[in-house]
C-alpha cells in the first residue's frame, strides 16, 4: 500500500491530495496541468513537497512534519519515465541490471529470465537503446525499473510518446505486469482507454485536487466525474469470453448479459475489461425492434446528469453493470428519463474499439 | 639518428613530453572538477571563477607567466611558502614549466569538459537515481562515460598546448637547458644562433609531428567512444 498526502504550489497549480494506492494499478487521472507528474515526482524523491506525508507500506519516504525526505536512491521505487530515459552508454542487458545491482542484498528482485520473458525483450539484451525502437525501449525501461526490486512502480504516461500501434503492443504487458507483480503500481495517465484497461483504482485529479478515488468500475461508472470532460467518459464492464462464433464475432458473458463484439483475440473463459465510450451508447424507452445494433442491455436510470451545454450524461444500471451514455437534454427531456426510469441501452458491437478492450485476472 | 639532434636537443624534447605529461596530469581531475562546477552548481562567485579560468586564455602569456612569477617565485607568497614548508620550488625549474604549461592549458580543458556535461540529459542521472544509485556512483557510471569525448578532448588538447607553451614559461621560469628549455624554447634560441636555422626546422618539424600524432590519437578514441555512447 502507498499513502500519499502532499500539498504544494508549483506555478500556477496548487497541490493538495490524499489517497492510497494498494496493489494493482491505481491510476491518476487527469488532464495535463492537473498536477499528475508533480504528485509522481514527489513521491519518487525528485521533488520535495512543502508539506506532507508519503509512505509505502510501514516504510516512510517523506514526512515534513518530522522533516524527514529521503533522497530519490533511497527510496527503492521504479519509475518508468515517459521517455525511457534508457542509458545509451549501456547494453540493454547492462540497463536491465543497473537497478539491481543497487537493490540492497536482503531485497528479493524479480528473476531476470521471467521479466526478460514476461516483456519479450530476450532478443534485445546485446543491442544499445540507440538501435531500438520506441516500443522495444519502453519494454526495456519496463523491465529495469522492475529489475531494481522496487517497493512500488511509477509510471509516467509510459506510451505518451508512442503511436496507436506501438500502445497496442505495450498495453498487454502492462496488463501482465498489474496481474503478475506483487506491489503497488501509481499510473499517470490522460488516456481514457489506458485507465479503463488498467485501472485497478482510480484517482481522478482535477486542478491539483482529488476530485474522486475508489474501485475504477465506480468512479469511471460516475457520470459526476468526468476529469477528460463528458465527451471521454465511459464506465467499464468486466466480461468473459464464451465463444468465438464463425461470423468473426465473439460472444461475452457480461455479469449473465451476453455481448457481443468483433473478434476478440483471447481465449475462451479469458478475463476483459472492456470500455464502453458513452458517446457511442443509444438510450432507448422501449426495447426497440428492428434495429441492427446487436447489444441491448435493459436496466434502470440510476443518475441523469445535465451539463452546462445541451449534453447530458445518463449513469445506467444494467446486469452487465453500470453503463454510461451521452445524450442531449432534449432527449432526456423528451423521454422522461429521470432516476428509475426503465430504459434500454443499445451499443454497436463494432463501435467498441480494440484498444477498449484489456485483460483482467 | 642521434646525430639528427644534438644531444641538448633531444633532452629539450624529453623534458617537453615531462612538462606535457605533468600539466595533463594536474589539469584533468580539478579541470573536470571546475568544469562540473561551472556546469551544473550555482554558487557565489560562478562568473568570477569562470572568468579566472578563462584569463590564462585571454591575457597576454607574457603577463600570465608575469603574475606566475610574482605569485609562485622564491619571493612570492605561494612560492615561499612552498619553499620554507616542502622545500618545494618552481621557479627556474622544470616543475615551473609544467606550472606554466598547466595554467595556460586550463581553460582548454574547462571548456571541453563544460561542454560535454552541458550536453549529459540530466533527466538520465535522475533515473540512475531512481535506481538506487547515489550521488558518486551516478557521476561514475552515468555522467562520466557520457562525457569521455570531452574528457580526452581536453586531455590531448592541453598535452598539446603543454608541449608548445613559450610566452608564459620562459617569462616565469626562463630558457634553461636541461631545466626550462622546452622544444619552443630550444627553436627559439637556435633561430637566434647564427647557422642553427636547419636544428630549428628540424626541431620545428617533429613538434609538427608530435601534435598531429596527438590529434589523429584523440580522433581515433573520440570515434571509440562516441561508437561505444551512442551506438548501436
Amino acid at each position: 500500500m502507498l499513502e500519499v498526502r502532499l500539498s504544494h504550489s508549483l506555478g500556477a497549480l496548487s497541490l493538495d491530495v490524499a489517497f492510497e494506492a494498494p496493489r494493482g494499478v491505481t491510476v491518476l487521472f487527469g488532464r495535463s496541468g492537473s498536477g499528475k507528474t508533480t504528485i509522481v515526482n514527489a513521491v519518487a524523491g525528485l521533488l520535495r513537497p512543502e508539506s506532507g506525508r508519503i509512505a509505502v507500506g510501514e516504510r516512510v519516504l517523506c514526512d515534513t512534519a518530522q522533516r524527514l525526505h529521503l533522497p530519490p536512491h533511497r527510496r527503492r521505487l521504479g519509475y518508468i519515465f515517459q521517455e525511457g530515459r534508457l542509458f545509451p552508454h549501456l547494453s540493454v542487458r547492462q540497463n536491465l541490471r543497473y537497478g539491481q545491482w543497487f537493490a540492497p542484498k536482503g531485497a528479493r528482485p524479480e528473476d531476470m529470465a521471467r521479466v526478460v520473458e514476461m516483456l519479450g525483450i530476450g532478443d534485445l539484451l546485446a543491442r544499445r537503446p540507440g538501435a531500438l525502437s520506441g516500443g522495444e525501449k519502453s519494454r526495456v525501461a519496463i523491465g529495469r525499473a522492475l529489475l531494481s526490486a522496487p517497493r512500488a512502480i511509477l509510471a509516467d504516461e509510459p506510451l505518451a510518446s508512442l503511436d496507436e500501434a506501438r500502445k497496442a503492443e505495450i498495453l498487454p504487458y502492462l496488463e501482465r505486469l498489474r496481474d503478475e507483480v506483487d506491489i503497488p503500481i501509481l499510473y499517470v495517465s490522460h488516456s481514457a482507454s489506458e485507465v479503463a484497461r488498467l485501472a485497478t483504482t482510480v484517482v481522478a485529479l482535477e486542478a491539483g485536487h482529488v476530485v474522486a478515488q475508489g474501485r475504477a468500475e465506480e468512479v469511471l461508472g460516475d457520470p459526476a466525474i468526468t476529469p477528460l470532460g463528458a465527451r471521454e467518459a465511459g464506465a467499464v464492464l468486466a466480461a468473459r469470453v464464451v465463444r468465438h462464433h464463425a461470423d468473426g464475432l465473439t460472444e461475452l458473458d457480461a455479469g449473465g448479459a451476453a455481448l457481443w463484439l468483433p473478434r476478440v483475440d483471447r481465449p475462451e473463459g479469458a478475463d476483459l475489461r472492456v470500455r464502453i465510450a458513452a458517446h457511442d451508447v443509444i438510450v432507448a424507452r422501449g426495447r426497440p425492434e428492428g434495429l441492427s445494433a446487436l447489444n441491448i442491455l435493459p436496466g434502470r436510470v440510476q443518475t441523469l446528469r445535465e451539463g452546462s451545454g445541451p449534453g447530458a450524461l445518463l449513469a445506467v444500471d444494467t446486469q452487465a453493470g453500470r453503463v454510461l451514455a451521452r445524450i442531449t437534454g432534449r432527449a432526456a427531456a423528451a423521454l422522461d428519463l429521470g432516476p428509475g426510469a426503465e430504459v434500454h441501452m443499445v451499443i454497436k458491437a463494432v463501435a467498441v474499439a480494440q484498444a477498449d478492450i484489456g485483460t483482467a485476472r | 639518428m642521434q646525430d639528427w639532434l644534438s644531444p641538448a636537443e633531444w633532452e629539450a624534447v624529453r623534458l617537453s613530453l615531462r612538462v606535457a605529461l605533468w600539466a595533463t596530469l594536474f589539469s584533468l581531475p580539478l579541470g573536470l572538477a571546475v568544469a562540473y562546477a561551472l556546469a551544473r552548481w550555482r554558487f557565489p562567485g560562478r562568473e568570477v571563477l569562470n572568468v579566472v579560468v578563462h584569463l590564462p586564455l585571454i591575457m597576454p602569456p607574457v603577463v600570465t607567466g608575469y603574475l606566475l612569477l610574482l605569485a609562485f617565485g622564491i619571493k612570492g607568497p605561494i612560492g615561499g611558502f612552498l619553499d620554507s614548508t616542502l622545500g618545494f620550488a618552481f621557479a627556474f625549474r622544470w616543475t615551473g614549466a609544467a606550472l606554466a604549461a598547466g595554467v595556460m592549458a586550463f581553460p582548454f580543458m574547462v571548456r571541453a569538459v563544460r561542454l560535454s556535461i552541458e550536453a549529459v540529459d540530466p533527466k538520465l542521472e535522475q533515473a540512475a537515481a531512481t535506481l538506487g544509485a547515489s550521488g558518486a556512483w551516478v557521476f561514475l557510471t552515468v555522467t562520466l562515460p557520457l562525457i569521455l569525448p570531452g574528457i580526452i578532448a581536453g586531455t590531448v588538447l592541453t598535452f598539446a598546448k603543454g608541449m608548445g607553451e613559450f610566452g608564459a614559461t620562459i617569462t616565469f621560469v626562463s630558457n634553461i637547458p636541461g631545466q626550462t628549455q622546452t622544444i619552443p624554447l630550444a627553436i627559439d634560441l637556435l633561430l637566434e644562433t647564427p647557422g642553427g636555422e636547419a636544428r630549428a626546422a628540424r626541431l620545428a618539424g617533429l613538434s609538427i609531428l608530435m601534435a598531429a600524432a596527438a590529434l589523429a590519437f584523440s580522433e581515433w578514441m573520440a570515434r571509440r567512444v562516441a561508437a561505444r555512447v551512442g551506438g548501436r
